[in-house]
């Protein structure tokens, strides 16, 4: 691990601790944060509510008439030495493919929409300004350094099963696009989002500041769980899953929503073995021998 | 038997006692903004305390009851009828079938409560009848309800306690205009500069509109962020953290203008540094705080919080008994 320093360790009132790997973000400081979220949920601890890893930070929340703070601190930090000590960083995921169909009218017409006070460039999409704060050519190169590398979730939430992606590509190769400059109050559905360094899809129709890139053909919360991959849970995405986006046009978009319609609908996915030490020191090698697990299916 | 909606208020939903253990997932934990209110009338009518309610918003619904009822109205104060015949709040009240429950002008505060003998029954999802709106689920098909609803309601849960016909004037709570709400400080405190942090706690805050269950949203001096090089991945203004988890009850003051106190159904991250959180035993205070309610953020240790916690148990242990 290249982080050497110890987390901060606050309080959130009296039910929360939270729990700030870095300020910044970085893979192995997400690593970090599952890993203790994994290993305190393991140990079933009365009085442990929710343990809600994020990016680069963990929130815990817990009963403090069942639980004294204290005692929980002690036995995070001491989860905390363990995870940064451990030689092996594997974590024992699966790789999904995710339809997306980038630059579609329905997430153009919502920008449009908010410009004005809103956006802070009034002219051209979402994706004409992040190719122009990145110094691409054009919104098609954004796209392609968009899809060509897979994604981690690094974080679930804000809304019900809201996804945080982080690429994993090196930190030069990472593109960065400002929030808009006074949330939207409107996002449709499924919407491929930016923000920062990261990536999310809009689980729900809502309020969002992250600037719009293109909308996934597939859904990602179903309450009524009524597609295959929601038998067991509304909520598709978890923290560690590796995703890849792969482009898809009207046509392709239209076929899988008569697929999400007749209920048919399954995500491509394999499980696989993320390995944090590889991804860090190779990510393009990385990059196909995660991808490789996807072609088989 | 059923409660039928004729007018449906300004935003009534079905509230219990919250989803707890989903944040993770970013399912907030919901339940009736004001458990206590709630509570005393789950109380009054013989339920337990996990019996689910209505949670009315400034102008309640018309309601019509399909078999008699035994119902009470807590939480704010507001004018509350029975066929157009003035009834009191905080009683134990006995409606026949057919009777109307509607309500007047609300007098303070934003949310009151109306309870039934049995619960209102709407099925549980992820162990709680809590009404999610943006996940759509919970409540009458995952929405505040609608003129022409049908809400069930459930059979007697069986209280072993003594009938209780009113709440003492010394149990009910306070609807003030002027509120000292107590916090810790702590998450991301010390990126305030000192005046910043100074303007956050002696500054008087007015309560905006822009106050619901996911927030409520406060207009004051604002404060001053301290000045940095912001870390990688957590954009530009000074009060922009990495995306992370939001405590319930967490104080995010986006680019330094206006607090934010972070509610039941408030989103469960994000990327605004927090600088303090409410602590537990106030937060049906701040849910009890009408827009333009003066307030001030009194910062507190620990051991106080968990101090007020225990004077809270012991008020809920002694209606309880």
């Amino acid at each position: 691990m290249t982080l050497s320093t110890e987390a901060r360790y606050t309080w959130g009132g009296d039910e929360f601790l939270f729990v700030e790997i870095a300020e910044g973000m970085s893979l192995e400081s997400n690593f970090i944060s599952n890993s203790i979220a994994n290993a305190l949920d393991s140990q079933q601890l009365t009085g442990i509510i929710d343990i809600c890893p994020a990016n680069a930070s963990l929130l815990i929340r817990f009963n403090p008439d069942q639980l004294v703070s204290g005692d929980l601190e002690r036995t995070v930090r001491a989860l905390e030495r363990e995870v940064r000590g451990a030689a092996s960083q594997v974590l024992e995921t699966r790789i999904v493919e995710i339809p997306i169909w980038y630059n579609d009218p329905y997430t153009n017409e919502t920008g449009a929409r908010f410009r004005e006070g809103y956006h802070q460039r009034p002219e051209g999409n979402d994706l004409d300004y992040a190719a122009e704060v990145n110094g691409l050519a054009d919104a098609a190169e954004f796209i392609q350094r968009h899809h060509e590398s897979p994604w981690l979730v690094s974080m679930v939430g804000f809304v019900a099963g809201l996804p945080f992606l982080y690429q994993l590509v090196d930190r030069d190769r990472q593109l960065e696009v400002p929030k808009y400059l006074s949330p939207r109050t409107d996002t449709p559905a499924l919407t491929l989002g930016y923000g920062g360094c990261f990536s999310c899809i809009y689980s729900v129709r809502g309020a969002g500041g992250y600037q719009m890139f293109g909308v996934a053909a597939a859904p990602i919360f179903d309450p009524a769980q009524s597609l295959a991959d929601f038998k067991e849970f509304m909520v598709f995405f978890k923290p560690g899953d590796i995703v890849k986006f792969t482009p898809v046009d009207e046509t392709e978009y239209r076929r899988i929503q008569s697929e999400v319609d007749a209920k048919t609908f399954k995500y491509r996915q394999a499980p696989i073995q993320f390995d944090v030490g590889a991804a860090l020191a190779d990510p393009d090698g990385y990059k196909e021998s995660l991808l490789e697990a996807l072609n088989g299916i | 038997m059923a409660f039928e909606i004729l007018e449906p208020g300004l935003s009534t939903t079905v509230q219990d006692q919250g989803r707890i253990g989903y944040y993770r997932f970013g399912i907030p934990q919901g339940g009736s903004m004001d458990q206590y209110s709630a509570s005393l009338g789950n109380r009054l009518v013989g339920n337990t305390p996990a019996e689910a309610v209505l949670e009315c918003t400034y102008i309640g619904p018309k309601i019509v009851t399909t078999e008699d009822a035994v119902v009470a109205v807590t939480g704010a104060p507001v004018d509350v009828f029975v066929n157009s015949v003035p009834v009191a709040q905080y009683e134990r009240l006995n409606l026949t079938a057919g009777d109307e429950l509607r309500f007047g002008v609300i007098k303070g505060g934003m949310k009151y409560f109306v309870a039934v003998n049995g619960g209102i029954d709407v099925p549980q999802v992820l162990g709680s009848r809590s009404t999610y709106p943006i996940g759509a689920i919970g409540g009458v098909n995952g929405r505040a309800l609608a003129a022409g609803d049908s809400v069930p309601v459930g059979a007697d849960p069986g209280s072993d306690l003594p009938v209780l016909l009113s709440i003492a004037d010394a149990d009910r709570p306070g609807f003030s205009k002027d509120v000292r709400v107590r916090v810790m400080l702590g998450l991301y405190d010390h990126n305030l500069s000192a005046n910043g942090l100074d303007s956050f706690l002696n500054s008087e805050w007015t309560l905006t509109p822009v106050a619901d269950r996911m927030g409520l949203r406060y207009q004051g001096p604002g404060v001053e962020w301290k000045k940095r090089e912001q870390p990688f991945g957590a954009g530009q203004d000074p009060s922009n953290i990495v995306d992370a988890g939001y405590a319930v009850g967490s104080i995010q003051i986006p680019g330094g203008t206006q607090p934010i106190v972070l509610h039941r159904d408030a989103v469960s991250g994000g990327g605004y540094a927090m600088v303090a959180t409410v602590i537990s035993s106030d937060m049906d205070l701040v849910a009890r705080c009408a827009p333009g309610t003066k307030t001030r953020f009194v910062a507190v240790s620990m051991d106080e919080a968990l101090r007020a916690r225990a004077v809270s148990a012991a008020r809920y242990a002694r209606i309880w008994s």
